[in-house]
């Protein structure tokens, strides 16, 4: 007894046993729910199986970034699926940064009328469910933009209409290897000149316009290649054709209107975070920068940002994950994203619930978790340094 | 190890309660109504009237089933399902009936454990489209944007026909036939595709039905019946003979009009007397069913024909392939005896 007594009084081992005994419930647990799931899909004569992952998927997609046909199997019609996940992700996130830095910085601003437009953006997206957001830019979309016949024709290249906007498409000639040599030329050229210039500015303080030239560099260099290799692009012109346009480059209404739903929403609680970080940083910081005689803007990107940096950037993490995973609403407007190849079609044409289910939560479990390692990546890299 | 025995004991409790189950019937009658899964809203088939009340072809035959095994056709709860959430919501047990447009196929009878216990309409999958679109031929669609109603055979048929024909589109798939209806009339596709009953139900629905046109193709074969769960033996008999004895009520010229007065007299014509319990019909017992389950049926719902052209009339769809074997369509009925 008093052994058992002296085991529970030491803090250390008690803690070990409190932990083994939640460890041991939460097991018995989880054995419980797949031992229930078992039973249940006995008791309706269905198996668990993943064969259907390779059958013919039989049905169509109206975008995929890998080549899809309806004879392929459910298996690429799920990757066609989460291609289309990360597409609208990717676009969404880099629209909701910008917008999201832009209005905290702005919601900051000592203009009234600025401030308080970025004030109100804020309030009124971010409180209209996501849903709803998606629902209205898609509403608007396809109720406000006419008829391909009648398509807003921006020059007689661009092109929009209900049924998306269409761009010209370039399409590479012989020739243009010189193009992309010289633009690999200039990047490395860029990379040199930043880090020489770096070098200097911290043995001499001289600085140079380094941004300035590299960007010139950067454009000017591939444009030069491309005139004097004869201009090997040529621009395949969206065109009316029976129904709808044929050729150029498309982006669907259902594309669009994700994307926009998405930033537009996610940049109001960016927004919010930003401001919170850049308030975080103690006014002291400011006014010794400002003191030294900084720019406005030179106090900002030299000694606010990365400072803020710090707390901006872990909830900054949840609410990019927070978009890859709303994006699974995408199933209301129709746009073909994983949740509605895998996890909707497939799902139905094969009856395998549990399967497509399971497959669609892993999925999307690792993609959060990969973009939660890349952003911890980036949060160790810029976290104040321990000296 | 009281831990352990815990664990077995909840195990064992699981699987007890998975795997007997208590006959459907029983189940039935103990709670006094019939569940039953119906569409998410189309007219004709199931969509709720002025006063708010289910009504149509799907629904009346859930009021025939509640008929036969409780005798009051009133004593039905409707469960809506989507075209993806019906086969989960039937195996999950919401209802005793799937009767939701829902087409028979080989997978669907044999992979999902499910049970079709007869075809109650033979339609196929067309086309609908804006007259003002000049189509007069699902062959004219090259580079259409084509709405789909998703969680059907739809996708499927649409995918091989188009292929089959060489024939370029773009697929723009909606979850229900009220939002893929809203994306046709915005003009976001050139064309509908669903069930042909389904685009006329839809096309009855808008606002000026002469503006739009089915195209004479029908691409698919789409025999639409009622289905429940697999293992229930007695209860899938029991369904499947309430459908036929609605056609054989046709045959037969019995009607909710005249159904008590042909059941209070000795006909000549025995079958009549043997599916209106007037002679005894061996093996009804069998069934759990009372001697009057198919005067119930004819007298509160009506025979198949009554219940057709009450509720698909309205939408201009003809009998076709749906009339009885002997008018020239597919219904042929086992003989009541």
């Amino acid at each position: 007894m008093t052994f058992f007594s002296n085991i529970w009084r030491n803090e250390k081992s008690r803690e070990i046993i409190v932990q083994i005994i939640v460890l041991f419930f939460l097991g018995w647990f989880i054995s419980w729910l797949v031992m229930n799931v078992n039973a249940n899909f006995e008791a309706l004569g269905k198996d668990i199986s993943f064969e259907f992952l390779f059958i013919p998927a039989g049905y169509d997609i109206n975008q995929y970034l890998i080549d899809y046909d309806s004879r392929d199997s459910h298996l690429r019609a799920g990757i066609v699926g989460l291609l289309n996940t990360g597409l609208v992700a990717f676009f969404g996130i880099i629209l909701a940064t910008v917008l999201g830095i832009a209005l905290g910085i702005i919601r900051l601003s000592k203009n009234w009328l600025a401030s308080k437009i970025a004030y109100w953006y804020v309030e009124f997206t971010r409180n209209v469910p996501i849903l709803l957001h998606i629902l209205l830019w898609h509403g608007i979309i396809i109720n406000t933009l006419p008829h391909p016949r009648k398509a807003i024709s921006l020059g007689d290249v661009t092109f929009l209409s209900n049924r998306g906007f269409y761009i010209p498409k370039p399409l590479a000639e012989s020739g243009i290897e010189l193009v992309y040599l010289f633009l690999v030329v200039a990047v490395i050229f860029s990379i040199l000149f930043a880090k020489y210039c770096k070098k200097k500015q911290d043995l001499t303080g001289i600085q140079y316009p380094v941004f300035l030239i590299n960007f010139s560099v950067i454009c000017f260099l591939p444009l030069i290649a491309f005139f004097l290799s004869g201009m090997p692009v040529s621009l395949e012109i969206p065109a009316l054709k029976g129904f709808n346009f044929r050729g150029g480059m498309h982006m669907s209404p259902e594309l669009a209107a994700l994307t926009f739903a998405l930033g537009i929403y996610t940049a109001a609680f960016i927004a919010e975070i930003v401001r919170a970080g850049i308030l975080a940083i103690d006014k002291g910081q400011r006014e010794a920068a400002e003191s030294i005689g900084l720019k406005p803007s030179k106090v900002m990107n030299l000694v606010i940002l990365p400072q803020a940096r710090r707390v901006i950037i872990p909830p900054l993490t949840s609410q990019y994950l927070n978009l890859t995973k709303n994006s699974s609403l995408a199933i209301a407007i129709g746009y073909m994203d994983l949740v509605a190849t895998l996890g909707g079609i497939s799902l139905n044409q094969t009856g395998r619930e549990m399967e497509t289910m399971l497959i669609v939560m892993l999925i999307y479990l690792s993609v959060s978790l990969s973009i939660s390692a890349l952003m911890n990546w980036y949060n160790s890299k810029v976290k104040l340094v321990g000296r | 190890m009281k831990t352990k025995m815990l664990l077995a004991g909840v195990t064992a409790g699981v699987m007890f309660a998975g795997s007997v189950l208590a006959s459907t019937l029983d189940d039935v009658r103990a709670r006094g109504k019939l569940n039953c899964i119906i569409n998410t809203g189309l007219a004709g088939f199931a969509a709720p009237d002025d006063k708010g009340n289910w009504t149509g072809f799907d629904v009346d035959f859930c009021k025939a089933v509640a008929a036969a095994t409780l005798g009051d056709a009133s004593k039905v709860n409707y469960t809506t399902a989507t075209g993806k959430t019906r086969f989960t919501k039937l195996a999950a047990g919401e209802g005793e009936i799937l009767s939701r447009n829902t087409t028979w196929t080989f997978s669907r009878d044999v992979d999902l454990s499910q049970t079709f216990i007869g075809v109650n309409y033979y339609d196929g999958q067309g086309f609908m489209v804006p007259k003002s679109l000049g189509v007069k031929s699902a062959k004219g669609l090259d580079g259409a944007s084509v709405c789909i109603q998703t969680g059907t055979t739809t996708e499927l048929n649409l995918a091989e026909y188009f292929k089959g024909n060489n024939i370029k589109y773009n697929p723009v798939p909606i979850e229900t036939n009220a939002e893929a209806q809203e994306l046709y009339k915005a003009g976001r596709c050139d064309v509908y595709t669903t069930d042909a009953s389904g685009l006329y139900a839809t096309m009855m629905s808008f606002d000026n039905p002469s503006d739009h046109m089915v195209l004479p193709e029908i691409v698919s074969k789409e025999p639409l019946g009622p289905v429940v769960r697999h293992g229930d033996d007695q209860w899938a008999d029991i369904v499947s003979w309430v459908l036929r004895a609605m056609m054989a009520a046709e045959e037969k010229g019995i009607t909710s009009k005249n159904v008590k007065e042909l059941a209070a007299k000795d006909n000549k014509d025995k079958e009549i007397n043997r599916l209106l319990g007037k002679d005894p019909l061996q093996g009804l017992s069998k069934l759990g069913l009372s001697p009057d389950w198919a005067v119930n049926v004819i007298s509160q719902v009506g025979n198949y024909q009554e219940s057709f052209e009450k509720h698909l009339f309205p939408l201009t769809i003809k009998r076709g392939m749906n009339a009885l074997y002997r008018d020239g369509g597919l219904h042929y009925i086992p003989p009541i005896k």
